[in-house]
């Protein structure tokens, strides 16, 4: 049980640095950390989301980023429509309000992760892999063609959004403990999900579908949820993104970005909450920093990825669980 | 629109279509036997392109250019194969597709460093430019026309490769029944390397052809990409029939996505959104494809 | 043959996969608190017949009844809810799961639905005390928190049927419960069976014939998808195309 132990004292001290991290940032004068770190926490927070389906459910989206991008335009055409103080559609006023804009964001895409879904869930194996991500690429083109929120080339917004009367998102320590909050509230409530009865009833079907439906699971919709709950969350983590970029645009929604997203999962150890957190933060970071050494780090970094893979799959956070508890080779 | 320019936009339709056909086939086989997902394919399709382009600048010959181009882009398909994929096989498709993300990185950074950011173009062979009245009334490029006849060439190779060979009985068997052709006594893994070097000089091939026509950049093969897979899902994946019948669908559809639209005044970007609708459409009431591959 | 009180009534099964038929004009009733053994060579299409009754693969024509209901066109999880629980050939569990866990997952999925997002699933006394006592009951109480994957092949199997009888089935279809076991884990599963015999109904498949005639209240006969004979071991025994088609070419125990 020492492992155990470990296991808590690390997301304590790594929850505890990222609360400090502002104050750290300010005492060096390299404010510029702040707004480095609350985009880690933004795609730790869809990295979890993209984890309840991969890590947790077994189902391999390569979409994921479909679902982020579509918080985002939520938001950003919300934002764009009030401070044009026009209707979308003509039909629907703008708003700046997240309470509004925040939650409307989830709903969208985790209604579109349902229809999406819907479709995809029916198959399995290769086929879902590749249906995930043609609909990410719909979807992807669909804002393409969306000129009026700038095609191709995204849409600024002006960013100062206002956090129920309370917190600006110009303010940048306020905002970074805003998203803070989000992502430990995320954590908190998967956690709850993960260990409730539709949780293991997801993690049955990673585990052994056919054997769920045999003791009388209708697995489909089950997996369903989970997949909508996902997009739910990888929206309001688009969400997030909105505001804190003020600017979006169709390249968050990329291919490679779902790529990237399960590179952050499985690099930081799949199936555990805190491993996605763990793997989104040295991805950004080799990002950030790595192309100061070199700007060819990607010629490196896919062997590494491949390395990775064949020797090293239960990811950073994977290291530090006890062994009874890791997932039984199949 | 005009029957001309109808006839015009289908032939288009029809090269894009064989040119998917080229990549999709060989994928569909290293899915389909392997039950093994390959996002690098399209890398090969890549450098396909760049070392076609380089020997065409050395050699001044662009036929030459793809004689030579071909063997290496095999080669480095077999070295794919033998140095990363075959400890893959018998991984989970997660593993898969983490693996072959990682090598499409390594392949695109490795073009950047060897040929640099900026994309080439290529010219198009001095013996098939310009245009003949193949339609009456609607000269249409030579070059266009020969690409369709090396797509139709390859399909019709492939067809007597898999329906009349004793190899493609056995690939056959593999996309239907992997033991089975294990059982048989067949070296599996010399199998799978075979096909493997055939798709990648088939994807090379790809590329090859699609220099002169579109450009040469870095990222080139991630689009194309995808749409194969769209191919290949649509067509069932494992059947070289259902990819060759999906391909021209595909190649239509986006074809003809990119004309209609812009007619009616609609965006451009739909063209691309149509080929994905399409495929939905189809997994909806066929999930596994036109030609699901029994298994 | 058919009896209207019986439990499970198939009628006219018929499967075909390309030109083999897997089941042939296949009928067959199981009244309740019954143990009918289904044998036949291999290829005679035993484990197809139970993949149609507990509804993975879809009969080309026929009708199955269950408790009075037509099940043939419900899909398998409704069909489990209805209480038709199955053990497989090749052992089908949840790797990863302690054995514990396998069985309350079995109890969940019998305890209404399972859109529950909050309460700690694991410490829900609703799941894990009827799980630990189905543990006890076939004989792993002492393996409860082992996972799954960890215990050995006759233990797996045991669990199996642990999973089977959690979801307080009506009738127990067991595929070949004893398959790949050594001596002393076919004798402890026989033991287990021996238990359930008169308490619950059970329709299985087993290649050991001396199991086979001790355990089976009736016996029926496939050879090519079809019901050559039905009846109690004695009768079988003395069948004269039985003997012929299938026990006097290889009368193996």
């Amino acid at each position: 049980m020492a492992a155990l132990d470990r296991r808590h004292v690390f997301v304590v001290t790594l929850l505890a640095l990222f609360a400090l991290l502002p104050i750290a940032a300010q005492l060096a004068d390299q404010p510029f950390y702040i707004g480095q770190f609350r985009r880690i926490l933004i795609f730790a927070i869809a990295a979890i989301s993209l984890d309840l389906i991969l890590g947790y459910g077994g189902m391999v989206s390569l979409g994921h980023a479909a679902f982020f991008g579509i918080g985002a335009y939520v938001v950003g055409i919300l934002n764009h429509h009030a401070a044009e103080e026009t209707l979308f559609l003509g039909l629907l006023p703008g708003s700046r309000n997240v309470l509004i804009t925040w939650p409307l964001a989830m709903l969208v895409a985790a209604a579109s992760a349902g229809l999406i879904g819907l479709v995809s869930l029916r198959t399995s194996g290769i086929y879902f892999i590749m249906i995930t991500l043609a609909f990410a690429q719909m979807v992807y083109f669909f804002f393409v063609s969306l000129s009026a929120y700038g095609g191709d080339d995204g849409l600024r917004f002006p960013g100062d959004t206002v956090i129920a009367g309370l917190i600006d998102t110009q303010d940048d320590i306020a905002f970074y403990y805003a998203v803070f909050a989000v992502l430990a509230g995320v954590l908190y409530l998967c956690q709850r999900m993960i260990e409730s009865r539709f949780g293991l009833v997801i993690q049955g079907c990673r585990e052994n579908e056919r054997r769920m439906q045999a003791i009388g699971f209708p697995t489909f919709r089950y997996r369903l949820a989970c997949f909508t709950i996902a997009g739910g969350i990888a929206g309001l983590a688009g969400a997030l993104f909105a505001a804190h970029e003020s600017y979006i645009s169709p390249s968050i929604m990329h291919w490679t970005r779902s790529g990237d997203l399960i590179v952050m999962v499985v690099m930081g150890g799949m199936g555990s909450l805190i491993g996605p957190v763990v793997g989104a933060t040295v991805f950004l970071l080799m990002e950030k920093l790595l192309p100061d050494y070199t700007e060819h780090w990607p010629v490196v970094f896919g062997p590494v990825l491949l390395l990775i893979v064949l020797f090293a799959k239960r990811g950073i956070f994977g290291w530090l669980r006890p062994r009874e508890h890791r997932r039984a080779a199949p | 629109m005009t029957v001309l320019l109808f006839l015009e936009q289908m032939l288009n339709g029809l090269q894009l279509g064989v040119t998917l056909f080229l990549l999709a086939a060989g994928l569909t086989l290293v899915f389909g036997i392997m039950n093994m997902v390959n996002l690098a394919h399209g890398s090969l399709y890549m450098m396909g392109a760049y070392l076609c382009a380089t020997f065409a600048q050395w050699s001044g010959n662009f036929f030459l250019a793809v004689l030579l181009a071909l063997p290496v882009v095999a080669l480095i398909g077999l070295a794919v194969e033998i140095v990363a994929l075959r400890t893959l096989y018998a991984r989970d498709h997660l593993d898969q597709v983490l693996a072959t993300f990682g090598l499409i990185l390594f392949f695109n950074e490795l073009v950047k460093i060897v040929w640099g950011p900026v994309a080439i173009f290529m010219d198009i062979p001095p013996l098939l430019a310009g245009r003949v009245e193949f339609i009456p009334g609607a000269p249409y490029p030579v070059y266009r026309l020969a690409v369709l006849a090396v797509g139709l060439a390859v399909a019709a190779f492939l067809w007597w490769l898999i329906t009349r060979t004793r190899l493609g009985m056995l690939i056959r068997a593999g996309a239907a029944n992997r033991e089975m052709v294990g059982a048989l006594g067949v070296d599996i893994r010399l199998l799978f390397t075979l096909v493997f070097g055939l798709g990648a000089a088939l994807a090379g091939l790809a590329g090859m052809i699609a220099g002169p026509l579109y450009v040469v950049e870095i990222g080139m093969g991630d689009a194309i990409l995808i749409k194969t897979f769209v191919v290949i899902v649509i067509g069932g994946i494992g059947s070289i029939r259902g990819a060759f019948v999906a391909a021209l669908i595909v190649g239509m559809v986006d074809t003809f996505g990119r004309v209609l639209p812009s007619a009616a005044g609609l965006p451009a970007a739909l063209a691309e959104m149509m080929t994905y609708i399409l495929m939905a459409a189809i997994l909806f009431w066929k999930p596994r494809g036109l030609f699901p591959v029994m298994g | 043959m058919q009896r209207p009180d019986a439990l499970l009534e198939v009628h006219g099964l018929t499967k075909r996969f390309g030109g083999i038929v897997a089941s042939d004009e296949l009928s067959l009733a199981v009244p309740e608190g019954e143990i009918h053994a289904v044998i036949g060579p291999n290829g005679a299409g035993k484990t197809t017949l139970i993949a149609q009754l507990a509804g993975e693969i879809r009969p080309d024509a026929g009708t199955i009844r269950f408790a009075g209901a037509d099940l043939t066109h419900l899909p398998m999880a409704a069909r489990a809810r209805r209480g038709l629980a199955r053990s497989f050939q090749i052992t089908s569990i949840f790797r990863g799961f302690t054995a514990l866990d396998n069985v309350a997952m079995a109890i969940q999925a019998h305890d209404g639905h399972s859109f529950r997002f909050w309460a700690r699933a694991r410490s829900d006394p609703r799941l894990r005390e009827p799980a630990r006592a189905i543990l006890a009951e076939v004989g792993l109480d002492g393996r409860a928190d082992m996972i799954a994957a960890n215990l050995s092949h006759g233990e797996q199997r045991q669990l199996e049927i642990a999973m089977a009888l959690a979801t307080r089935p009506r009738l127990l279809l067991l595929d070949e419960p004893m398959a790949g076991m050594g001596r002393e884990e076919s004798a402890r599963m026989v033991e287990l069976l021996r238990r359930l015999k008169g308490r619950e109904t059970i329709l299985i498949i087993e290649h050991d014939m001396d199991v086979v005639f001790a355990l089976a209240d009736r016996i029926t006969v496939l050879v090519y998808g079809r019901a050559i004979a039905t009846g109690r071991p004695d009768e079988i025994r003395a069948n004269a195309e039985v003997r012929q088609a299938y026990l006097g070419e290889d009368d193996h125990a």
